[in-house]
């Protein structure tokens, strides 16, 4: 760094570390024993617990309570009845009903299934590009991965609604297929299943790429070479050595693929039809169109459930490659 | 040695690529057409744009959009970076597990349920909904997003010169500022870029935890979709995809410039030895 600059950050440190607010928390909190320390991990503790976890447990409370014409639309859990008996109503039926109605099972089963054909997808259509991007001249793979990252830059909602344009009858794509003689009558995309599929792995590429890439590029060739020199064709080699050892990166991204996938809600109502079931979309119906908060937070709840399980061995798996320096 | 970049490779960089790219090249050509009709071109026109100017609805919506991006990314820039700094430095403080999972969650966590408890949250305390819960909502997420963006750059960071800088006499708080910041700056100023794009970008989150009066872009945009496909709304996205891409360059550009002088001072220190 310049000596100016030093000197410049200096000057400002120094006055902010000297302004009277700054001087009377720190000193404040000196008095408290808290020290500045303290202070850091606990300003976003804290935000996190009260923004966070506290909106979770509230979801969970309300998932036992009934719905009820009022503002809020429902019932209070615990009451004072004649001023000494505390009555504590835990209303199950809302997780009654998602276990009776099949719409609640079928989205669920649904969102899993189209979740996970399309992680699938995903890892198929995003594995060659990561790869490519990884055998690609040092010089391009930069430029390469900014082009990559871009899009995801871009807004979400706008490159979903973009899809809308290629995919409906009188579309760019039906346009361009009839023109080549392909079809003679323009295909039924939008509002099905296949438009979903399609917005799913289009908006989540580059969380598949990402990972792959960064897995891929590391990759020790030596082992590629020695296979070459014993007489492994490439195909075999690939399929034996760099797959196997590009798992941690494939893991990463179907996770974030997943995951996220399988409450998706902007993908299925603007591209899917009505028979698209996702169980985000019933959540979102279930507590703007029928305003019924207490069945929406069940609904909720059990995604929640759902989700708990790919999402703490994702953390782990996390933790343990950053603490591996990756 | 093995055929580095062979043509299978090059061609799927290819197709990837324009699967990745033709859509939004798409909707940007189009938004330029003179005809209603998004799909039949017509001639070159800007009517649209003219058009969104006196949508009084969008611009309001956007004025809003970009208050709440605004202000949450600084928030979230603030809070995040100390939770990056907490997780890497403090090792392990009484519940560092809890403090973890609730930085990386929020990153999978699907939309409806963040937004669905925070609203339930907000309803709960009376907290007057619109913009400001909008914002909380925001900061809340961008928060973890920064948090991980600091902490994957501080666990690189060279100590050596913090140490040096305390055994000199500079407090801790001091030398965050005079050594810490302007050496993890670029990992600063790009999360503030993510957050300012994560709240511009936000449909799920906003519309649950909105209230009356507080339209955001997105949703306004939604809206707009769901009664069909219009060239006023690939003028809108054109804008936006115009904005961000130029933040983004300029972000790049920035980083490529402080990475030159990094070398530059680096060769001539080098050089003076």
């Amino acid at each position: 760094m310049p000596t100016e600059q030093i000197k410049n950050n200096e000057s400002w440190a120094q006055n902010l570390c000297h302004c009277t607010p700054v001087r009377w928390i720190t000193g404040q909190c000196g008095h408290l024993g808290i020290q500045g320390r303290t202070l850091t991990v606990m300003i976003p503790y804290v935000w996190l617990l009260i923004l966070f976890l506290a909106p979770f447990l509230i979801v969970f409370k309300i998932s036992f309570s009934e719905i009820r014409i009022a503002i809020p639309p429902y019932a209070p859990l615990y009451q004072l009845v004649d001023d000494v008996y505390l009555q504590i109503t835990l209303n199950l039926m809302n997780y009654k009903r998602l276990l009776d109605d099949a719409l609640y099972v079928n989205s669920y089963l649904s969102s899993l299934k189209i979740a996970s054909l399309s992680t699938v997808l995903t890892l198929m259509v995003g594995y060659p590009i990561a790869y490519g991007m990884a055998r690609a001249p040092r010089t391009w793979r930069l430029p390469l991965l900014m082009l990559v990252i871009l899009p995801f830059w871009t807004s979400f909602l706008i490159r979903v609604y973009a899809w809308i344009g290629i995919l409906k009858p009188e579309g760019f794509l039906n346009m361009a297929l009839m023109w080549l003689g392909v079809i003679d009558e323009p295909l039924v995309i939008l509002h099905t299943n296949i438009a979903v599929y399609i917005g799913i792995v289009y908006s989540y590429l580059p969380f598949m790429i990402l990972p792959l890439y960064s897995n891929l590029e590391k990759m020790d060739h030596s082992l590629l070479e020695a296979a070459s020199d014993l007489g492994c064709p490439p195909h075999k080699a690939f399929w034996k050595i760099t797959f196997p050892m590009s798992m941690p990166g494939v893991i990463a991204g179907c996770f974030l693929v997943f995951i996220p996938a399988v409450g998706e809600f902007v993908i299925p109502d603007l591209l899917g039809g009505s028979s698209t079931l996702m169980i985000g979309k019933t959540l979102w119906a279930e507590f703007f169109n029928n305003r019924d908060w207490p069945l929406a937070s069940a609904v909720a709840v059990i995604l929640l459930l759902m989700l708990v399980v790919p999402i703490v061995w994702f953390q782990k798996f996390q933790t343990r490659r950053a603490s591996m320096g990756e | 040695m093995i055929k580095r970049w062979s043509w299978f490779n090059k061609i799927s960089l290819i197709l990837g690529f324009a699967f990745l790219y033709i859509p939004i090249f798409l909707l940007v050509i189009y938004s330029f057409n003179e005809s209603r009709l998004v799909t039949v071109w017509a001639g070159f026109s800007t009517k649209w744009y003219g058009q969104l100017m006196q949508n009084e609805g969008i611009l309001n919506a956007a004025f809003v959009t970009l208050k709440v991006a605004f202000i949450s990314s600084t928030l979230a820039t603030i809070l995040g970076t100390m939770a990056g700094f907490s997780m890497v430095r403090f090792g392990r403080f009484r519940g560092r597990t809890l403090f973890n999972g609730m930085i990386y969650a929020p990153l999978v966590m699907p939309e409806v349920i963040t937004g669905l408890s925070l609203l339930l949250m907000f309803v709960a305390i009376s907290f007057d909904r619109g913009m400001w819960t909008i914002t909380l909502a925001h900061t809340t997420f961008s928060m973890c997003y920064v948090g991980v963006v600091i902490q994957s750059r501080l666990s690189s960071f060279d100590r050596s010169i913090e140490e040096a800088a305390m055994d000199l006499g500079c407090t801790p708080l001091k030398t965050f500022f005079v050594v810490t910041l302007p050496v993890i700056m670029p990992a600063v100023l790009s999360g503030w870029l993510l957050s300012f794009t994560l709240s511009l970008d936000d449909l799920v989150i906003a519309s649950f935890t909105t209230g009356p009066g507080a339209t955001t872009l997105p949703m306004k945009i939604y809206s707009m979709v769901r009664f069909g496909v219009t060239p006023e709304i690939n003028a809108i996205s054109t804008i936006l995809i115009g904005v961000v891409a130029i933040g983004v360059v300029i972000a790049s550009f920035m980083h490529k410039r402080r990475e030159d002088q990094r070398q530059k001072n680096e060769m001539l220190a080098a050089s003076a030895h």
